[in-house]
């Protein structure tokens, strides 16, 4: 029990999360006078120094954003350049897309819910010291399983697990055969009763009482849950394609912080990922997906950002699901790839990350140079919200000690899987400590 | 009687996290190690940091920021052995093309407000400010290489990473060779192997995301590559990438002699490195 009306909390290096970040709370009066998530993770110009490159490399460049997504880098700069292009891919390469980015999703979820969430859930610091721990072994090895086929994907689809090499503006350089998709298929269904053992598994953790009101944001594709495209929508009635992303959304910098801060013009903070995509979309998941999502005690719409774990858990038996799918009815598409010559135009894309709305602008000019770009990552979209949910987290339990507070906090920072390396935008500056 | 694990810690710095997910990507050697090695400081697993000394550490990331260039010698201080994962790391990274270019006008173009943002002009490999005990090449480093590292550092022996160049691998890939097959630019022939020869193995040339190899032969790379229709910018960007700041990619990136487009790659003259 602690009663001081000043506090000040300090957490300066956030751990299982993906880059450099700290969190400072500072309380008067009884009051929670602010909440800041800092990010310190030094900036690294992507934007900037794309100019100049050709039109051809941005996927190639703008993966080294972040090892943990690069899939969702490459896929949202193909869209831009071929709509500044004016290219549509074959209905085939499209799917092949969609069949690498369910492996990203499956790599990327697994790594979250496993190694660096679910430690959270059951008391541990780390997912290797709850392998320590009799049972903990085998529900730490089931988490690699699953991340290892997500990661068997995108070598196979694209290459390489992390920042793949198979991605090329237009398509693919090279389709994998039908033969050896036929062979991630068996390691798929193997991999489908480990998913929905997560689901089963993450649905009997405790979740804080918590809810937001934020307006949520995500793609959204009637008929299928969106992923490598779809038109943006809101939970509040706003749909608009790509092309009028900057019309909507408006990205400020702040001085107390980091990323730039991102705002729906006229609305204010929104929330991208997982939990958004959900409630916008969680009709269209596949039938067993739904069912062990509504076994699982989620309804259509989740609004507990603690809950995520079970969202990304229910998204990962999606994902298998859906690469299984896609396999079966794979036929190496042919051509590949198209030719995109260049154009003075400027295109936009937008797809779903697994931490969500990921968009990329760029221009290009008749020698297919790009003369300006513009990437804006889920982490910066979510900062306000995040900050917004902390403070009312905080005022709800003033009452708990330092060390309880920071700890619960700590793990309201990772509901919503903060990527800090996806760093376009992520500054460094002297913090005010007063 | 019960000898303590050796202690390993991993740090970051100007870095995408790709090369510190590598050792998360060991998915069937993770809890082996784990069991070997005590990890004592990874805060992208773990929140239970312990303060060092360490027996090894692995550093991912380039530097940036004065205040890094100082972390940097105090994980040195800690660090018994210290080894650079990836091109960031060994290289400066992609953030490193801000050495070729104005960074105060880099900041301008992603900031509204630059007098906020705090960093240096440059971007530079780990090895510019203190004593590396061994560099890990490629963007990202390859985990089959990481392991070998570890696997080394444990019995104390020097790892088995071969410094010649990507060729190679093509050859025991058995892949064929894109340029002589399909006149296809690849940096492969000045590369360092790593790999496994991916891009060749996809139908498309080396890129060079494992930086220079041991002693490349910069004039003949670029008689390759402006035989195969690349004019002199395309070349100096082939070089700028993930690498751009290895010497011997600085050097490739500025070597505008060579044959004009057009001639076959048999047709290559024989240069000397230093042409």
């Amino acid at each position: 029990m602690s009663d001081e009306a000043d506090r000040r909390l300090t957490v300066s290096a956030l751990a299982r999360i993906e880059g450099e970040s700290a969190m400072h709370v500072r309380v008067r009066g009884g009051a929670v006078e602010d909440v800041r998530l800092e990010i310190y993770e030094p900036p690294r110009f992507f934007e900037a120094l794309l100019r100049g490159r050709r039109h051809t490399e941005p996927p190639d460049i703008t993966a080294r954003i972040c090892g943990i997504c690069p899939v969702a880098y490459q896929m949202s700069a193909c869209l831009a350049i071929e709509a500044a292009c004016g290219i549509e891919v074959s209905e085939e390469v499209a799917d092949l897309r969609r069949l690498l980015y369910c492996g990203e999703w499956i790599e990327s979820h697994a790594l979250h819910i496993y190694l660096l969430h679910a430690p959270d859930f059951l008391g541990y610091a780390s997912a290797l010291d709850l392998a320590r721990n009799g049972r903990g072994t085998q529900l730490v090895e089931r988490g690699l399983k699953l991340k290892k086929v997500g990661n068997a994907i995108m070598e196979l689809v694209g290459g390489r697990a992390i920042h793949p090499v198979n991605v090329r503006v237009g398509g693919f350089y090279r389709a994998p055969a039908k033969t050896e998709l036929t062979a991630l298929a068996e390691q798929l269904r193997a991999a489908l009763d480990l998913a929905l053992d997560t689901v089963t598994w993450a649905a009997g953790f405790e979740f804080p009482d918590f809810e937001h009101d934020h307006e949520m944001l995500a793609l959204v594709r009637p008929g299928q849950y969106a992923i490598e495209r779809g038109t943006v929508a809101s939970t509040r009635g706003l749909s608009f394609p790509a092309a009028e992303f900057e019309n909507h959304i408006i990205e400020e910098q702040v001085t107390h912080s980091t990323a730039l801060h991102a705002r729906l013009a006229g609305r204010g903070r929104y929330l991208t990922g997982p939990t958004a995509r959900y409630t916008l979309s969680s009709r269209w998941l596949s039938p067993l997906a739904r069912q062990a999502a509504d076994a699982a005690g989620l309804g259509l719409d989740c609004r507990n950002p603690f809950r995520s774990i079970l969202v990304r858990a229910v998204e990962v038996v999606y994902a298998v699901e859906e690469a299984l799918r896609l396999i079966e009815r794979y036929e190496p598409p042919a051509p590949c790839y198209q030719e995109v010559p260049p154009r003075a135009a400027v295109g936009h894309g937008a797809t779903e990350a697994p931490r969500g709305v990921i968009f990329h602008r760029y221009a290009i000019d008749t020698e297919g140079l790009i003369t300006s770009a513009r990437i804006v990552p889920p982490t910066s979209q979510n900062q306000a919200s995040i900050e917004d949910d902390l403070r009312r987290f905080v005022a709800a339990r003033l009452d708990l000690d330092d060390q309880q507070l920071t700890r619960q906090c700590e793990q309201a920072i990772r509901n919503y899987d903060p990527c800090i390396s996806c760093s376009t935008h992520f500054l460094n500056l002297t913090v005010d400590r007063g | 009687m019960d000898v303590p694990a050796p202690s390993l810690a991993v740090w970051k710095f100007a870095s995408c996290d790709g090369c510190q997910l590598s050792l998360l990507d060991c998915e069937d050697e993770l809890l082996a190690i784990a069991d070997r090695v005590e990890i004592a400081h990874f805060t992208e697993a773990s929140s239970q940091t312990r303060p060092g000394p360490y027996d090894v550490s692995l550093v991912e990331g380039s530097i940036t920021t004065a205040a890094d260039a100082e972390r940097i010698r105090q994980v040195r201080g800690m660090s018994r052995t210290l080894v650079t994962i990836g091109a960031c790391a060994t290289a400066g990274g992609v953030q490193g093309l801000r050495n070729f270019a104005d960074v105060r006008e880099f900041t301008s173009v992603v900031y509204a407000r630059p007098e906020y943002i705090s960093t240096l002009a440059t971007s530079t490999p780990i090895a510019a400010h203190v004593d590396v005990d061994f560099e890990l090449h490629g963007c990202p480093i390859d985990r089959r290489q990481l392991l070998e590292v570890i696997t080394a550092l444990l019995v104390g022996r020097e790892p088995n990473i071969p410094a010649h160049s990507v060729c190679f691998e093509c050859k025991q890939r058995g892949n064929v060779c894109v340029v002589v097959a399909h006149g296809t630019p690849c940096l492969g022939p000045v590369t360092h192997a790593g790999c496994g020869a991916l891009c060749p193995a996809h139908q498309r040339g080396c890129y060079g995301c494992f930086g220079p190899m041991e002693t490349p032969n910069a004039g003949a790379q670029v008689g390759l590559l402006r035989a195969a229709g690349m004019d002199e910018a395309d070349v100096r960007r082939a070089f700028r990438t993930f690498n751009a700041g290895a010497p011997a990619f600085v050097e490739l990136s500025q070597v505008t002699a060579g044959p004009p487009p057009g001639r076959g790659p048999g047709d290559i003259p024989e240069r000397r490195p230093d042409e």
